[in-house]
């Protein structure tokens, strides 16, 4: 369930009034990097929410999207997904990973300018009672192959997220590949 | 830290239309278009073209379940992608579409949806114009021939910027 925030709809552009959701940063490549990072995450909301588009350099059509806190690295994360790839649906799982899975993004065989896109949503990531869910809902097409994917994952520390890593599974993130983060007060 | 997602426009129609178009969301990172449509005939779909392209040059690659059976299939070389899917000329349906990074020049636009009515199917999809010119507008209609968005139907645009 994504956080509930109120929204309003108006067709008076410019309206606010006590909106709960505010970006924090952006990171758009200019070369080829092996990851996007989100640093020095304030703990003062109650949600964060990802979104952005990416492509890959690994030789393949398509590859998961990856995501770790904190840079950590150990086997701390479990996942689930959902996807359909045109042809047929799939169910997957695993535990003890190293990283969360959320998205499904083109890689270099893929239509050339073909993006994958995620909107990852990280709830009650400043909570030290609790593990961190992560829900995303993401895919890519490319006009002959492609995935549409539900993904959840699960950081298996209490830790409080103070930074935000993402990652092709093999491979880097090509140039214009893009993520912004959003902070959801509640 | 920059407060967004703003709300843009709203459409809910007096009366049966062939077509909405939106033309006025500049200045955003990603649009997000939720739509809560009825349409005159069971099970067809609101489909989504971007700048008037009516080529051939949308895609897009979807899955859904029914409550029983699972479904995924794709289009290439089309026309379109749709927004939503299994409309009813009965009850509403509810359904959120993510148009991405929109204004940028330099890829392909992709854009992921979900959609569902309860009579029908629940849906998510992912697909992608081939084009990488900045979208200026978008056009909803109903696929099939002489096919309306019937009175009622609810389209409401939010802009995202990001920082």
């Amino acid at each position: 369930m994504s956080p509930i925030i109120g929204i309003m709809a108006s067709q008076i552009s410019g309206h606010l009034n006590n909106y709960a959701y505010e970006s924090i940063q952006t990171v758009t490549l200019g070369s080829t990097q092996s990851s996007i990072s989100f640093t020095s995450i304030p703990s003062t909301y109650k949600h964060l929410q990802v979104r952005g588009i990416a492509r890959g350099t690994f030789a393949a059509t398509n590859l998961n999207l990856c995501m770790q806190f904190n840079s950590d690295t150990s086997n701390s994360y479990t996942y689930h997904q959902l996807n359909g790839d045109g042809s047929s649906v799939a169910a997957g799982g695993g535990t003890a990973q190293a990283f969360g899975f959320v998205g499904r993004i083109a890689q270099a065989n893929a239509t050339a300018n073909a993006f994958g896109a995620s909107v990852i949503d990280v709830l009650d990531y400043a909570n030290t009672n609790k593990y961190s869910t992560i829900r995303s809902f993401g895919g890519y097409d490319a006009n002959g192959n492609g995935y549409s994917t539900l993904m959840s994952s699960v950081y298996i520390k209490t830790d409080a997220v103070t930074s935000i890593q993402i990652f092709g599974n093999l491979g880097d993130l090509v140039q214009y590949s893009s993520f912004a983060l959003y902070g959801i007060k509640g | 830290m920059a407060v967004t997602y703003t709300p843009i426009a709203t459409t809910t129609l007096g009366s049966a239309q062939s077509s909405v178009t939106f033309n006025s969301f500049s200045g955003y990172t990603d649009l997000i278009l939720i739509s809560n449509p009825k349409v005159s005939s069971n099970q067809e779909a609101v489909q989504i073209q971007f700048n008037g392209d009516t080529g051939t040059n949308y895609s897009f690659t979807q899955f859904g379940g029914d409550g029983s059976s699972t479904f995924s299939y794709r289009t290439t070389n089309g026309n379109y992608i749709y927004v939503s899917n299994g409309t009813s000329a009965t009850n509403y349906g509810a359904g959120i579409f993510h148009i991405m990074n929109y204004a940028n020049t330099t890829t392909y636009k992709t854009v992921l949806g979900r959609f569902s009515e309860a009579a029908y199917v629940a849906w998510a999809n992912a697909g992608m114009w081939r084009s990488t010119a900045a979208i200026t507008s978008f056009t909803l209609s109903v696929s099939g021939t002489s096919k309306t968005l019937s009175t009622g139907s609810t389209f409401t645009l939010y802009g995202i910027l990001a920082a």
